[in-house]
């Protein structure tokens, strides 16, 4: 027998390690859920760092009001099936206080997230997020910590970050502060799918190729719901799209694939020519430092 | 397109600056391995095209932050990823110029193997020592030394023997640090993608391996001369409250085997309490498992009920290792705030973390001529022998026997800042 771990067994003790360390350091840590494939990565390795325990924190939803039914039913059943605690924190009660201010009603919600979540992060006080965010996704997230500090407001400082060595982490905070603690930090998209295949993880269904309705605007498949409707002069398509994140509908968007299996998906990315977020955030595409933008403003 | 399949993970770090090349190294792994997508592709063309360059600059690959594309230099390590079908590789990307020292180090804590960069028409310089030091300092045990710019050079196969000849030179004085290290030299051009992925056909003279293929078929596996048990807990599950009946009593000790081999029934004891049980179960998970290996992070049941907590560390029971309240260590200083000799300090070691003091600083390392210089302070990006006084006690060994064992970050107790980094030397 070989006595050195493959990399996915090396890849999930490496977050087992983490998550456990965030238990061990941490007074009121909670985990941020979406419903997606990486965070539902952070569920099994959070049963494999504390079952037959409890996970020693609740699960919490950004909700941006702007869901896939079929994530929302499944993030429902999810928690229901592990017999956990969600929290939902909803923009939409945001909106109503006035915390946050539209510029249109139908604008892309995504970057309103911070907000949302920096309430709940007081509210709840709590001192650390475990999240599923990935430093292949991004270039800012290239250079974060595996355990990233944030002030009191939220705030991401990128040339001030604590140095992070061998798996020593530290996440001491004062009251107010926060840590955000990344998991899954060295994996990449391949890594999570094959996770997912090892471990057979079920998905919400929209990762996998369905019909769809959509359009293509500028460069882009748009699926066309209540909150995305057709415009003036569009066609329709009827097409095989799945999703490779999901999120806020505005900002989200599928791409042309016939893959219906968790195999088959595999196959498409290690074949493809696009990256993750390239392909699917409207939201990064703006600016080549739009996401640093956001961290620097308290998202995840 | 083959289904991926990777074996095992590769950790690794490059060192050198800009100059000699570095950027350019990386990209063209990446860009070779083609792990570099269109839509990255077409928004480093973008930016190249900006800069007046005419080819695409494959440096820009690893620039991240806004303020570093602004600037042209690298701020921060940056990690990346790419895989090749048998191994997983993350590199760590320090940068070469400012904030060298610390920037270095904390890449070379995680890195199993360090390339280092050479610029064939320069030589070895001091930096090329500094990054030796550094490497052998934080106990990385394989190194690669890269003679870019072979272009420049006319491919000349002597000047490359000669700085071979003079970097082993070099080494000789420095072998004594952290034991002997596996150096492998190669001739490559980055900017042509010679020796790199493809061996080009400019040095047909050169029958050595290229840099992707000794990455691929380095043995990593003897790496860690500490065979014995050391098993950090990291958390404590009692799952008391939950409804089931035969969970009541349960206790099991969560953390990650850092070093030897733990089997169903062997013998332990925990430490600093020295109390004894043996192994009555290892899962991870809900998989049950006979032999738990390095790296991975697991669950025990003890045989007794014996009381464990957080900080505490399971050995085998024959094991002599102590509990130590004063020892030496080789510490890097990481803050812009200089180290206070009088205040006192948070170290956190494994899972357990102590108050610590300054007994004496011993000397600094001069880390360009590599002597031992009589020192006072210490600030950022110094190097220096300190002895410590500890309020808890650490289960500590050597770091060059344990780099997971050996290993300390100093925390400072009222900004809770990581102001330092330190490796023990526990006297024999």
């Amino acid at each position: 027998m070989k006595k050195v771990l493959t990399h996915l067994d090396w890849l999930e003790s490496e977050a087992i390690h983490i998550m456990r360390e965030v238990a061990g350091q941490c007074s009121n840590p909670v985990l941020l859920f979406s419903g997606g494939k990486d965070s539902l990565c952070l569920l099994r390795i959070a049963e494999k760092a504390f079952r037959p325990g409890r996970f020693p924190f609740p699960m919490m939803h950004i909700d941006t009001g702007h869901n896939y039914s079929e994530v929302i039913n499944f993030r429902d059943k999810k928690v229901h099936d592990l017999g956990e605690r969600l929290i939902i924190a909803s923009l939409d009660d945001s909106i109503k206080k006035g915390t946050i201010v539209l510029k249109s009603s139908d604008e892309p919600r995504n970057k309103y997230q911070s907000i949302t979540l920096l309430e709940a992060i007081e509210e709840h006080a709590f001192d650390c997020c475990i999240g599923g965010a990935r430093r292949d996704e991004e270039k800012a997230r290239a250079k974060e910590r595996i355990m990233s500090f944030r002030d009191e407001f939220g705030q991401w400082d990128p040339k001030n970050q604590r140095p992070e060595l061998w798996d020593l982490y530290n996440a001491k905070t004062h009251k107010g502060e926060n840590i955000r603690a990344f998991p899954i930090s060295n994996w990449t998209e391949m890594d999570v799918w094959q996770y997912i295949e090892r471990e057979n993880l079920e998905l919400p269904n929209i990762y996998f190729a369905h019909k769809r309705e959509i359009v293509r605007r500028s460069g882009s498949i748009i699926p066309i719901t209540k909150i995305t409707p057709v415009k003036e002069n569009e066609v329709i398509e009827n097409i095989m799209v799945r999703f490779r994140t999901v999120g806020d509908i505005t900002c989200t968007a599928p791409v042309e694939s016939e893959a219906d299996t968790v195999e088959k998906i595999i196959l498409e990315t290690a074949s493809t020519s696009i990256s993750e977020r390239g392909a699917t955030r409207l939201d990064d595409q703006v600016s080549e430092a739009s996401m640093e933008l956001r961290k620097k403003e308290g998202y995840f | 397109m083959q289904k991926p399949t990777d074996d095992t993970v590769l950790r690794f770090m490059t060192c050198g600056s800009v100059d000699d090349g570095k950027s350019t190294v990386i990209g063209r792994l990446l860009f070779d391995t083609k792990t570099i997508l269109t839509d990255t592709l077409s928004q480093i063309e973008k930016t190249s095209k900006k800069k007046g360059m005419s080819d695409i600059d494959l440096s820009l690959i690893t620039d991240g932050l806004q303020a570093e594309r602004e600037q042209g230099i690298t701020i921060d390590v940056a990690y990346r990823y790419f895989s090749t079908g048998k191994r997983k590789y993350i590199i760590a990307d320090a940068p070469g110029h400012e904030q060298y020292t610390r920037n270095m180090v904390t890449a070379a804590s995680t890195a199993q193997l360090a390339i280092i960069l050479i610029d064939a028409r320069k030589g070895i310089l001091t930096q090329t020592k500094r990054h030796t030091y550094l490497a052998k300092l934080l106990g990385i045990k394989h190194i690669i030394v890269a003679v870019n710019k072979m272009d420049l050079i006319n491919y000349d196969e002597n000047t490359y023997k000669s700085i071979c000849t003079n970097y082993s030179e070099f080494e000789k004085n420095i072998s004594s640090l952290n034991g002997p290290m596996n150096i492998n030299f190669l001739p490559m051009s980055a900017i042509k993608g010679d020796m790199i992925v493809d061996r080009g056909d400019s040095m047909n003279w050169f029958k050595g391996s290229t840099l992707l293929h000794l990455l691929e078929n380095l043995d990593t596996t003897e790496d860690i001369k500490e065979s014995s048990l050391r098993l950090p807990i990291q958390y404590v599950c009692r799952p008391g409250g939950l409804a089931d009946e035969n969970l009541h009593d349960f206790r099991a000790f969560m953390g990650r085997i850092e070093s030897g081999f733990l089997k169903v029934n062997d013998k332990i004891k925990v430490l600093p309490s020295g109390h004894e049980s043996s192994i009555k179960e290892i899962r991870i998970g809900e998989k049950i498992i006979e032999e738990a290996i390095p790296e991975q992070s697991v669950t025990v049941s003890l045989m007794d009920e014996i009381d464990i907590s957080r900080g505490d560390m399971l050995v085998h029971r024959n094991d002599s290792i102590n509990a130590t309240k004063e020892f030496t260590a080789m510490v890097c200083w990481l803050s812009e705030t200089p180290l206070s000799s009088n205040r006192t300090y948070l170290l956190m070691h494994a899972s357990q973390t102590s108050k610590a003091k300054i007994l004496a600083i011993n000397f600094k390392v001069n880390i360009n001529s590599l002597d031992s210089e009589d020192a006072t302070e210490l600030r950022t990006n110094d190097i220096a022998s300190i002895s410590f006084k500890l309020a808890q006690p650490l289960i500590a060994d050597s770091y060059d026997k344990n780099r997971r064992t050996g290993a300390f970050i100093i925390v400072d107790e009222s900004t809770y800042h990581t102001v330092g980094a330190g490796m023990i030397q526990l006297l024999d």
